[in-house]
């Protein structure tokens, strides 16, 4: 198409980015105002960071939803490679339809249903089997619910991009199914599986309606403080909080994109390497048998 | 596929399959059973539907007055229209906004394309929460774009957007861009471009060739992407709630007063369960496409 046409889409492109930065730039500036109030710049200060170490509720709430975070993002990870593993590898079995629509109906379904039903369940739970209480344990169970499904999701694609031929070949070398997964293809999914797990830790640390559901009264996650104080107007060690916040995930997930597109081109090289080896008439160095 | 592995099989699917079963699907029958019950001064707050009576029967006690309350008080159906209109031209702009976007990513150098990825992706995981109350600090009366006209000398008055439908939809379009972008880039990247450039050869003007080529073919990732916006922008709660005033009444924000304001969980059980039944035709055509382009 014409240059004209390109402008313009790439026009576009950066009004988009834009409108998608131009709120978070703006509110890590206001983090460091010195005055209070929003419309007047009282100059350069980080005291609304020093305040924040005082705030006692504030990092008990933090706490807790590292907490929270760390367990669902472990446990989404296991159950959504488990998941992954099934759905690529398994081309027939009983409830494969249902996993599949399970795995994809928690990314579209809106949190506030998902918090609700949720509830109803543990309560009813509490009631039948007196377990699990309000609290930690069910925002991990519900946070494990939505994560498991980024995690298989991030994971199928690798799976179904791997080389299968690598593990038969294993296999027909005498290793066990198992063991030629574990040593062969676990290594090729393993950045998926890692940047998986940061994709629910952010998630997880995110979540505010469903944990508000499912949290019970005494417990409060970092989302659900931030909340109750958002809502009654902006306050200035609310940005710096945010600020933080938004810095610390956007390394994690700088950190995520990096590991998978470092692998991505080592796979590469490593492909070209090989192909090259073999295009001068040599066997690759590692399948050179000792004479 | 080799017959080995079979006991281990299970072993692989059963955790996933029991733990979504029992913790995804089961809630929904809860709801629906509670959604029968009615509101109670007890722990917790509803009715039994099912009991058993002192001589061992099986006892069932339904009532339809919650869903017979949704449908005469005013306010669940206005609510319900107001998500649905909001959803459908917020997500219509955001496909207008987002598709562009992801057309000049696609077509943009693929040594560029991870980072412009990336740099759509960053906010797209950086916290709902946070984003929306940043939008706030823009859009708020003494917020960064009023300060700025208003030193511009562009406007004499600050504009008065919180509190009122812009700001919901700026708020929606804001926070779910990135969900429009990244399906309709994933099918706009796949797309060949000899078929636009045998177009171009049998005399096609670029606009038509679009219309008849790129169009059609990017259609999954339209619907994809549009299903991802839409769905969850009929339920949304946070953005109506912070930035909407009390006229932006959407139906998560219903369900949430219902159940954290009136403490009335049979009649909240039942404003989920008739939103769901409005969300099964969308959810069902997002999960056919979904599964469509898996297969591609």
């Amino acid at each position: 198409m014409e240059r004209r046409s390109s402008a313009a889409l790439f026009t576009v492109l950066f009004f988009g980015i834009a409108l998608l930065y131009l709120p978070i730039l703006v509110l890590i500036g206001y983090s460091f105002n010195a005055s209070p109030l929003v419309n007047v710049w009282g100059g350069f200060s980080t005291a609304w960071y020093a305040q924040l170490l005082h705030n006692r509720p504030l990092l008990q709430a933090a706490l807790l939803s590292l907490e929270v975070a760390v367990a669902a993002s472990s446990g989404a990870v296991v159950l959504g490679t488990l998941a992954a593993i099934a759905l690529v590898r398994f081309a027939r079995f009983p409830g494969r339809l249902l996993l599949t629509g399970m795995v994809n109906a928690p990314l579209v379904m809106p949190e506030i249903i998902t918090g609700i039903t949720q509830l109803l369940l543990f309560v009813s739970m509490v009631q039948l089997f007196s377990w699990p209480h309000r609290g930690f344990t069910t925002i991990v169970l519900s946070h494990i619910t939505f994560c498991t499904a980024y995690v298989t999701i991030t994971v199928q694609a690798r799976l179904a991009a791997a080389d299968r031929s690598l593990e038969e070949a294993a296999q027909d070398l005498g290793a066990s199914p198992a063991r030629a997964f574990l040593e062969i293809t676990l290594p090729i999914i393993a950045p998926a599986i890692i940047s998986s797990w940061l994709l629910c830790f952010t998630l997880s640390l995110d979540d505010l309606v469903i944990s508000s559901f499912v949290a019970g009264p005494g417990a409060s996650t970092l989302p659900m403080v931030i909340y109750s104080k958002v809502k009654l107007g902006v306050s200035p060690d609310i940005n710096a909080l945010a600020s933080l916040i938004v810095c610390a995930v956007g390394v994690c997930i700088i950190a995520a994109g990096w590991l998978v597109t470092r692998s991505d081109r080592r796979r590469a090289l490593e492909t070209q390497h090989a192909a090259a080896e073999h295009a001068a008439g040599r066997a690759p160095r590692s399948l050179t048998a000792p004479s | 596929m080799k017959p080995t592995w079979r006991p281990g099989r299970w072993l692989i699917i059963l955790p996933p399959l029991i733990f979504l079963f029992v913790f995804f699907l089961i809630p929904f029958a809860f709801a629906f059973k509670i959604s029968f019950a009615e509101a109670a001064p007890r722990v917790p707050p509803f009715t039994d539907v099912i009991s058993f009576t002192r001589d061992h029967h099986l006892q069932l006690s339904l009532t339809l007055g919650n869903y017979r309350y949704l449908l005469t008080d005013e306010v669940y159906g206005v609510a319900y229209l107001y998500s649905l209109r909001t959803a459908f031209f917020s997500t219509l702009i955001c496909l207008l906004l987002g598709y562009p976007m992801a057309y000049a990513i696609a077509r943009s150098p693929r040594s560029t394309q991870g980072l412009l990825l990336l740099i759509i992706m960053l906010p797209f995981w950086t916290s709902f929460l946070l984003r929306v109350y940043a939008l706030e600090g823009i859009i708020r009366d003494n917020g960064f774009l009023n300060t700025a006209l208003l030193h511009l000398g562009l406007i004499s008055h600050p504009l008065r957007i919180m509190r009122t439908s812009l700001a919901v939809y700026l708020g929606i379009i804001y926070s779910y861009l990135p969900f429009m972008v990244l399906p309709l880039f994933a099918t706009l990247e796949k797309l060949d471009p000899t078929l636009l450039e045998a177009a171009a050869d049998l005399g096609s003007t670029p606009r038509r060739a679009f219309l008849d080529i790129t169009l059609p073919l990017s259609l999954p990732g339209v619907i994809a992407g549009s299903m991802l916006v839409f769905i969850p922008a009929v339920g949304e709660f946070v953005i109506p709630s912070l930035l909407g005033g009390p006229n932006q009444l959407m139906i998560g924000r219903v369900l949430w007063d219902e159940f954290f304001g009136n403490h009335d969980w049979p009649v909240a059980s039942a404003v989920a369960i008739a939103f769901l039944l409005l969300l099964v035709g969308p959810i069902a055509i997002y999960q056919y496409y979904n599964v469509r382009q898996l297969e591609a």
